[in-house]
């Protein structure tokens, strides 16, 4: 009897053995910190809810505006993950395989959205793809910038960085070898790119996909500069969060924020499935 | 003569020149529609009315509030972000323990989060019908459309930062380094100040730019918690907002062009230290 209860907890075991210290130390802290920082308030955020109670949840949600809001904010950040993904394995494809001229400029700067906040890029998208703007009136009568094209526009800006950049290593690691071997079986370039190359390619497109989509769905400063924000039409569910705050209506932002949570918890978890399964089929991230 | 023999056998497993160069061309477009003119669309309307212009809506008393405030918040946030980031790295990367994914997993997810909801749980929390909030009150503690809510939120914005870079590169180098230095007689201090640190001094700089970069232009959480009071808790993205809402164009580009500035330095270092030392291979969640 005693015996087994000491080999159950000598099986179980917080941490391997190790000479370095300060484990306890360290882990203490960043799970204190974490715990300020980021978890209790967000349990406060799900703890508000969960006082609305189901029905006053699902009376928030039911509302006709709050649908329009996540509609298109789930609807303009998908399209724009999809320009991305297109856009984005060819700048990736450019950037790793062929010389010319500016390339590591152009490759530093695809970081910019990550780099420039997202106010600044909000205003310049604003002011470029305005009716009187530099690329919005060469583009009149059709209308970009306050309409839901104009959101699809400041997202394909703020998630390129993160498709190219998951992409991008991956095709440096592709081996030349496998397509010469495709070429000398008979398959033209075309082929061995859709054929070959692709397939691998595959688990890090989803990736960033859904690291892009996640980042489009709650974008809000580069957003509402351009969305021209008309109710039911384009505005985004993020700026109706800040809306309904400024009408102290607490509720309201309560409920919108925690159905986003929600899904981008369901986001997170695709993402570290998909790298999960990817691992295991290619040996890869 | 013979340059031309060359150009006519073609690599099978390479494109054509022509399509490499539509290709190239694509992208370069893509990339000005979408990276280049935004950039210079900044510099150009903040000059629009001259230099004497872009100056004056610098010097103004307000824009002088929103450098300071910033540049205090951010003071603030990366440090704490450090900190955080360096001790976390340390327990992630030098231990083997239950919950590790978990733990690591939690460390990013203010990634996805929208910062307009990292801005509202700190208004829950601090807000008028919560508990906290009254109670600091009454100890004349305002937390939520002052300082302390702001740097609040930055720091929630910012948290993975350090860590995220931190974490892979200390578990590439292992715990051999370490585990000599303590073997040798070195204290645990010792050991952390004179061999860990050395190791991962250039991928901590990298983290705390980009985590700099982030706080000083955080917009969507701040916006929340500001309560954008002028001169007093309105940081400069706060500021290019209502500058831009009373179309004031010339001075809203103008402290927008102080912020592009900041992210072109922040991406120059950060290229100059990948390329120099590797640092960070150019991580792709941020």
């Amino acid at each position: 009897m005693t015996a087994s209860a000491t080999a159950s907890k000598a099986g179980w075991r917080l941490k391997q053995p190790s000479i370095i210290p300060g484990f306890g130390l360290t882990l203490g802290f960043s799970l204190a910190y974490l715990s300020l920082i980021i978890l209790i308030p967000i349990a406060g955020l799900l703890w508000r809810t969960a006082d609305l109670g189901w029905s006053g949840f699902l009376a928030i949600l039911s509302d006709e505006r709050t649908i329009r809001a996540l509609y298109i904010s789930f609807g303009t950040a998908f399209i724009a993950a999809l320009v991305n993904v297109v856009f984005g394995t060819l700048l990736a494809w450019v950037l790793t395989r062929y010389r010319f001229p500016g390339r590591r400029l152009i490759d530093a700067m695809v970081d910019l959205p990550f780099a420039l906040p997202t106010a600044v890029a909000g205003i310049a998208f604003a002011s470029l793809y305005a009716p009187n703007g530099w690329i919005g009136s060469l583009f009149m009568p059709f209308r970009i910038a306050f309409t839901p094209i104009g959101i699809v526009i400041a997202l394909i800006f703020i998630g390129l960085p993160f498709v190219v950049r998951t992409v991008q290593p991956i095709m440096e690691e592709i081996d030349r070898e496998v397509e010469e071997a495709a070429a000398t079986l008979g398959a033209n370039r075309f082929q061995t790119i859709f054929n070959v190359l692709l397939p691998g390619l595959t688990p890090a497109l989803l990736t960033g996909f859904a690291l892009a989509f996640a980042r489009g769905v709650g974008e809000y400063g580069s957003v509402i500069f351009i969305a021209g924000n008309i109710p039911y039409v384009s505005e985004i569910a993020p700026l109706l969060i800040v809306i309904r705050l400024e009408e102290f209506n607490y509720a309201g932002a309560t409920a919108i924020a925690t159905i986003m949570l929600l899904i981008s918890f369901a986001m997170l978890l695709v993402i570290n499935l998909i790298q999960a399964w990817s691992r295991k089929r290619y040996g890869n991230v | 003569m013979s340059e031309n023999r060359r150009i006519l056998f073609r690599n099978p497993a390479d494109e054509s020149f022509t399509t490499k160069l539509v290709l190239v061309c694509l992208s370069l477009v893509f990339l000005g529609f979408f990276l280049f003119l935004p950039l210079v669309v900044v510099f150009v309307e903040a000059f629009r009315k001259g230099g004497e212009a872009y100056y004056e809506a610098l010097a103004e008393p307000d824009a002088w509030a929103a450098i300071r405030l910033t540049l205090t918040v951010a003071a603030i946030a990366v440090p704490l972000n450090l900190v955080f980031g360096l001790a976390a790295s340390w327990a992630i990367a030098k231990f083997e323990f239950k919950g590790k994914a978990f733990l690591t997993t939690l460390i990013d997810l203010p990634f996805s989060i929208s910062p307009v909801i990292s801005g509202l749980v700190y208004v829950l929390l601090f807000g008028t019908g919560s508990l906290l909030g009254p109670w600091l009150k009454s100890y004349g503690i305002e937390v939520l459309f002052a300082v302390p809510g702001i740097v609040l939120a930055t720091v929630f914005v910012t948290f993975p930062f350090v860590a995220r870079e931190l974490i892979p590169l200390m578990q590439d180098q292992g715990t051999g380094d370490e585990e000599a230095a303590l073997s040798l007689g070195a204290s645990g201090w010792q050991t952390f100040w004179y061999v860990t640190l050395p190791n991962i001094k250039w991928g901590l700089l990298y983290g705390v730019l980009l985590c700099n970069a982030r706080a000083m232009g955080e917009f969507g959480a701040v916006s929340v918690v500001s309560g954008r009071i002028r001169g007093l808790t309105n940081t400069m993205p706060l500021h290019v907002e209502i500058l831009y809402n009373e179309y004031n164009m010339v001075a809203a580009f103008a402290v927008a062009s102080l912020l592009a500035l900041l992210a072109l330095v922040t991406l120059a270092l950060k290229t100059f230290l990948e390329l120099r030392f590797g640092a960070g291979a150019a991580g792709g969640r941020h």
